[in-house]
């Protein structure tokens, strides 16, 4: 890799070239073997206009089909289908933690969505148990920092915690935004 | 040249009312009221036009706010989306309140503008969409105007949009507007030329240019309208029809005027509020009128498909509306045009093409191959 600095004293023919010679029909030389600016006769008048009318014609059938089949409309109309309501699988809410029937969530308390985090949205605060092993003590997560990137959750490595689909986030009190995901502190 | 060769021969016209003496009951019941039964006098020809207004002002209201309505309601169909749902059953009411919003937005007018011309601009579309739609026959009585040269009236009329366009980019003295406006003016003076061959093809074929007796010389079955009666040129000059009308209308694909992507709204950049509103409004009625005049001249205006049903204002509406969702279809279809790949599509495909299919049809109807 070569820096713009390192060419101060180089000759401009020396220069390593990073894009193509030639840019395009912009010299005479390079217009007279440019073949894409003088398509022929045939290729103008005939060809493209034949080629344009039927995929015109497509496009038109395409949008028709559209038209007609009224069970392709996306539209959710969402206070009224609030109960039936399902969002995309990529859909991004909140960061949550899945809890399993004991109610044991997967975190090893390993700090790396953390790091991960560009906001510091999340700090793990790891803790002690009697086996005197690093657990979880408390997960907090600042929901008014997070950007939804996703990044944390690419980063653990246990799944431990996942995006989730909740959308209804509107909060008269910002206190509330940060909470805890974890649902007890540490585990044997 | 013998014209009654081409002139649809029709038994029933006796029993049909001569449509440049019918009148309609509303102007007869006026003209009694003011006892002058024939002829009508000051006071009767007074109240007959104050209606006249109101009647056009009302019905290209209601027309903008239908096709505006439409349009929104379509394309939000053709993107698989439902359009408006809110305001009044199915959205119906989604114009209304777009104007009401509009109404009370602040007019503002930049600084640097030319105040006489800026204000000046807005009004002028719809005049001209007012001065079209008295010479549209609506139905064997309802028409304003029956001029003798009416298709050139209205070929003459139709270019004042774009003056509208070019004065308000003008005066509102900003880089996008001026550019949107001249790329207007281009587009006008290049599609015209078109549109006018396509006009005279049908001059060509009728022998008149009082748009009455074009739908009249169209009578009888849905065969003896222009664009099946001249076999292929008829079609041909339809579809060149609905090109350039759609270039004239400034509308995707050929809106360029606009181009929000390039010119932030084009012609309309400083314009707010009402001012702006009546350039959406013009849009609506021109759109109308555009289709109105296609169903005239090549659909048979407002007669009906087959004899045997009656003829009238529904028909018109009818085609015309089937016109204007071409008109839809296309804009929720198709990628706008470069401007200059809108230019050459013009002078080096349809202009040329058009000169050729109305030699066309001069030949079939020089040696009476018409159906
Ligand atoms: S989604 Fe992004 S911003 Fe939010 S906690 Fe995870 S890494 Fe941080
Ligand atoms: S959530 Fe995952 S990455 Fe974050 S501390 Fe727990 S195990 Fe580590």
């Amino acid at each position: 890799m070569t820096t713009p600095d390192q060419h101060q004293d180089t000759p401009p023919q020396n220069r390593p070239q990073s894009r193509p010679q030639n840019m395009g029909a912009f010299t005479p030389e390079a217009q007279a073997e440019d073949t894409c600016t003088k398509p022929s006769f045939y290729a103008y008048f005939i060809k493209r206009p034949i080629v344009g009318a039927f995929s015109l014609l497509t496009g038109m059938g395409i949008t028709l089909k559209t038209l007609c089949n009224v069970t392709s409309t996306v539209t959710q109309e969402y206070p009224e289908n609030r109960d039936t309501l399902t969002m995309p699988p990529a859909f991004r809410g909140q960061v949550i933690m899945p809890h399993d029937e004991e109610g044991e969530h997967k975190c090893t308390a390993c700090t790396l969505c953390e790091k991960a985090c560009p906001n510091g949205t999340i700090s793990v605060l790891p803790m002690k148990n009697i086996a005197n092993k690093k657990v979880l003590g408390k997960y907090i997560y600042r929901f008014d920092q997070c950007t939804l990137c996703s990044l944390c959750v690419e980063a653990c490595p246990f799944d431990a915690i996942r995006m989730g689909n909740d959308f209804e986030h509107a909060t008269v009190d910002k206190d509330s935004l940060v909470m805890v995901l974890n649902e007890k502190e540490g585990r044997l | 040249m013998d014209t009654s060769t081409h002139q649809p021969v029709q038994q029933s016209v006796a029993e049909r009312l001569d449509p440049h003496t019918a009148t309609t009951p509303l102007g007869d019941w006026v003209r009694e009221l003011c006892d002058a039964p024939d002829g009508g006098n000051l006071l009767s020809m007074t109240i007959n036009v104050i209606i006249i207004i109101i009647a056009i002002c009302a019905f290209s209201s209601l027309t903008a706010m239908v096709l505006v309505w439409m349009e929104r309601k379509l394309a939000g169909r053709f993107q698989r989306r439902l359009g408006p749902t809110r305001t009044g059953p199915f959205g119906l009411l989604q114009t209304a309140a777009d104007g009401l919003k509009l109404f009370l937005k602040e007019g503002f007018r930049p600084n640097a503008s030319d105040p006489f011309t800026y204000y000046l601009a807005p009004l002028l579309p719809l005049t001209g969409a007012f001065m079209v739609l008295a010479v549209i026959p609506f139905g064997p009585s309802m028409w304003i105007a029956d001029p003798e040269l009416g298709l050139i009236f209205i070929s003459a009329i139709a270019g004042l949009g774009v003056l509208a366009l070019l004065i308000g980019s003008w005066g509102s003295n900003n880089k996008y507007s001026l550019m949107g406006g001249l790329r207007a003016g281009a587009q006008a003076i290049s599609y015209e030329v078109s549109l006018i061959l396509c006009f005279l093809l049908i001059v060509l074929a009728s022998g008149e240019t009082n748009l009455l007796n074009i739908v009249e010389g169209q009578q009888g079955n849905f065969w003896n309208w222009w664009i099946i009666k001249l076999p292929g040129a008829g079609f041909i000059a339809f579809i060149f029809f609905i090109i350039t009308s759609t270039a004239e209308l400034n509308r995707t694909p050929f809106d360029t005027t606009e181009a929000e992507s390039e010119l932030t709204g084009g012609f309309h950049t400083e314009y707010s509020g009402i001012a702006f509103s009546m350039f959406f409004l013009a849009e609506y009625v021109h759109m109308f009128i555009a289709a109105a005049i296609g169903a005239t001249l090549f659909l048979g205006g407002y007669n009906a498909p087959f004899e045997f049903l009656p003829d009238g204002w529904w028909w018109l509406m009818a085609k015309s509306y089937a016109i204007i969702f071409l008109y839809i279809w296309f804009r929720w279809t198709f990628p706008r045009l470069r401007i200059d790949q809108l230019m050459a599509l013009e002078w080096k495909f349809l202009l040329p093409l058009s000169l050729i299919n109305l030699v066309f049809a001069g030949i079939l109807i020089a040696m009476g191959w018409i159906l």
